[in-house]
């Protein structure tokens, strides 16, 4: 056949290095609205649900009786279930409806109840919902800060101006395990640089990640992992009760903590059971609610590029981190990995997110360059924050971030840089160098930090924790160290922990007040209500430094 | 080569095919993707023993290895594939037996089956799309000498490789581990069809079934 110069052109275009697949319903290969997915019922006798989904409680599995047990409202749930599930569809787009209306509903739903009022709606009413029932009033965004050579005195450099460019929440993870106490102390440090307040977190393996915040090391955890197969959970060696002590232990120790879970996950395993991903994400919340966990990491996450490769992936997504919201959960919207290789989906997909508004718009913006992202890459990277906030400024909406001055920043993140060299000198690790303060200054990623000595720091490391190094002797360090404001700034974070006001549902710090769904819930209801984008916020983000004012000419 | 819509097609419609199979319907199993033509025949011949040399390293391949499937994800075909990892073990002076595994279509748990097997106590594992595990038999079967989680970035030179590594490892050195490639943009491209692709693996697991000897010729 002759070639047509026209499909050589789309042929070559980045869209069509993505992957597609078309759906397969009996291994799970599909996004919403599976005619294999379970009809939704439900029966209680004596205050106890016997019947759920079309299951007798005899035929319950661990996930079925963890649900019906602990995450359902059970006084409701038969008037629930029996309402038309197009009139719960339309309460969550009607402007009439509050959103403690809709929760007296949406609290005493079934996994399929939920799915079956969701497959009603479009995404643009689905913007409407997240609109109204996001948890907290403000909007945020939360910042992944990582790089490849596991350079503590980059992440704080990065961290600093992550902060100062409006994130709330940072997080970090290693290349190298035995780097994470490094990790974490470098993007604390950072953090509270740029600006105090903001909570840190750093992603590990379980033990060592919990063991890591109840040193004071860090603010939050997010990476407590379900799914919504018993195969996939067995696998892993948990239970829906394993991680609800988990979730506790968070507690006690006055830690923030959400769960994470998303679509794609059991495909990819192979073990989907032949259900929707929206049904299987509907049960992982579900157990999310009833281990009392404030809120959830969701929106595919990791298995991103399963939904992303399906008809309809992008609005399941959306539905995912709606169906949070209906449970009042706490909700890291995702728009972290990537998912595709052409920018016009990155920001087609993130639009049913930033337009709305959620607690954390991406749970992972990429504060570096992606070659240094050690997620394996976000949806958006450092080298799109200018065009982030132009979309803000376009839109008239606030996305989490703010336009920033070079100077700023570049004094931010030496700052940061220096405290590190301070605070290593006092904990008795190998030196930073003025060389390398001066590298973490000016670096746009990795490729400009200087190698340091890995075997001297893995040892110095293992020293240290041997010592039992906690938050305090950060504090002295920093005050030692002649950095007083950010020792009292980490001595603040940590009477966070004692006070516990943090660990209320979406709580975020700005200027040392919790600001949460408790004390700033979601108010909307139509035009001129909610959260406005007005005042000194709307000065922030419209004054780009780019834009010409008449009066220069 | 790259996976065009065609060929994704083909995958599901031999997918659906397999379905039909199931449900009783007498039509024949093809191949997964591309119809790649072998120059090995990979033939099942009885239960695997464990080894008894001490210079040998055990591969495991999945149960859809050389037979539904003929070729990873990114379309190198399973002979040349294994032709590979032998050249490399045998370059180092080592011998090599394969098994297939049945009990499980997972990466680290097929190395670490034969690791098990594995006269020297190294295994490495290879799923059909070809994601591969270095392993060895006193490890928890999670954790790995090395790993090769994104299959579309092996190529031939790194299934040579980790041949050559594996027999360092059964020998008793220490070789410095391959330097591990990582694509941001490997996720958008193949995640969805690394799902489709293992779970037409894992349909033909059998919980029942042990680990058996191939012959190749």
């Amino acid at each position: 056949m002759k070639k047509s110069k026209r499909f050589e052109v789309l042929a070559d275009r980045p869209v069509n290095k993505d992957g597609f697949v078309e759906e397969w319903p009996e291994e799970g290969l599909i996004a919403m609205n599976s005619p294999l997915d379970p009809k939704p019922s439900v029966k209680v006798e004596n205050g106890v649900i016997v019947e759920m989904d079309g299951k007798a409680r005899d035929q319950f599995d661990m996930i079925d009786t963890f649900i019906a047990d602990h995450a359902i409202i059970v006084d409701n749930a038969e008037k629930v279930c029996g309402t038309d599930s197009l009139k719960i569809a339309r309460m969550l787009c009607d402007i009439n409806v509050t959103r403690d209306q809709v929760l007296e509903y949406t609290l005493s739903m079934t996994p399929a109840k939920a799915v079956d009022v969701l497959n009603n709606m479009t995404v643009l009413e689905m913007m409407m919902g997240v609109t109204k029932m996001r948890a907290r009033k403000q909007p945020s965004n939360q910042a992944h800060v990582t790089n490849v050579k596991d350079s503590a005195v980059q992440i704080a450099a990065d961290a600093a101006e992550g902060a100062l460019r409006g994130f709330d929440e940072l997080e970090t993870t290693v290349g190298v395990g035995r780097f994470a106490p490094t990790n974490a102390i470098g993007i604390l440090i950072g953090s509270q640089v740029g600006r105090p307040g903001v909570l840190t977190q750093c992603a590990l393996e379980e033990a060592t990640e919990l063991q890591l915040g109840m040193r004071g090391f860090t603010a939050y955890a997010e990476t407590i992992s379900v799914y919504g197969t018993e195969q996939v959970f067995t696998d892993g060696d948990d239970t829906p009760y394993s991680k609800a002590f988990l979730a506790s232990c968070y507690a006690s120790r006055g830690l923030k903590m959400r769960f994470t879970s998303g679509s794609g996950s059991e495909v990819l395993m192979g073990f989907a059971d032949g259900k929707s991903m929206l049904y299987l994400e509907s049960r992982c919340l579900f157990v999310t609610k009833g281990a009392g966990s404030q809120g959830t990491q969701n929106g595919s996450v990791s298995c991103v590029g399963v939904p992303g490769a399906v008809p309809g992936g992008v609005r399941e997504i959306l539905a995912e981190n709606l169906l949070a919201m209906m449970l009042g959960l706490e909700c890291a919207s995702s728009n972290d990995q990537t998912f595709t290789h052409s920018d016009l989906r990155k920001v087609a997909r993130s639009l049913m997110q930033m337009v709305p508004g959620t607690d954390f718009i991406c749970s992972g913006y990429s504060s570096t360059p992606n070659y240094d992202n050690m997620f394996a890459g976000s949806n958006w990277d450092a080298e799109d924050y200018d065009d982030w906030n132009v979309i803000q400024r376009d839109l008239k909406i606030d996305a989490g971030l703010r336009p920033v001055k070079e100077d700023e920043v570049v004094a931010a993140r030496n700052k940061a840089a220096r405290a590190m060299q301070g605070l290593f000198k006092e904990l008795g690790l190998p030196e930073i160098t003025d060389a390398e303060v001066e590298a973490a200054t000016y670096a746009h990623g990795s490729k400009e930090i200087i190698d340091r000595n890995s075997v001297e720091d893995i040892k110095a490391i293992e020293q240290m924790m041997n010592r039992g190094v906690t938050a305090i002797d950060f504090i002295k360090g920093l005050n030692n160290a002649g950095f007083p404001d950010i020792a009292e700034s980490i001595f603040n974070m940590t009477k966070q922990k004692v006070a516990g006001d943090y660990l209320h549902t979406s709580a975020i710090i700005k200027d040392w007040h919790v600001i949460s769904a408790v004390n700033q819930p979601n108010d909307y209801l139509g035009p001129m209500t909610g959260y406005q984008v007005e005042g000194k916020t709307w000065d922030d983000i419209k004054n780009i430094e780019r834009a010409i004012a008449a009066t220069d000419i | 080569m790259a996976i065009d819509e065609k060929l994704i097609r083909e995958a599901v419609a031999s997918v659906l095919r397999d379905l039909n199979v199931e449900k009783g319907e007498s039509k024949p199993v093809t191949a997964h993707k591309s119809n790649v033509p072998l120059s090995i025949n990979f033939k099942d011949s009885g239960d695997a023993q464990k080894g008894t040399k001490s210079d040998e390293v055990v591969i495991g391949i999945g149960p859809a290895f050389g037979t539904a499937q003929t070729a990873t994800i990114i379309d190198l075909p399973h002979d040349k594939v294994i032709k590979e990892v032998i050249a490399g073990i045998e370059e180092e002076g080592c011998s090599y037996r394969i098994i297939r595994v049945f009990q499980t279509s997972d990466a680290s748990f097929i190395a670490h089956n034969a690791a098990k097997l594995s006269g020297s106590g190294i295994g490495v594992g290879i799923q059909s799309k070809g994601t591969t595990v270095i392993h060895q038999k006193d490890l928890p079967p999670l954790a790995n000498l090395e790993l090769f989680p994104q299959a579309p970035l092996l190529d031939y030179e790194a299934f040579r490789n980790i041949g050559k590594n594996a027999a360092k490892y059964a020998k008793g050195q220490t070789p410095e581990p391959i330097p591990v490639k990582n694509d941001q943009m490997a996720r958008p491209r193949f995640q969805a069809i690394a799902a489709l692709l293992h779970i037409k693996e894992t349909k033909l697991c059998d919980i029942n079934k042990k680990a058996q000897e191939v012959a190749i010729n």
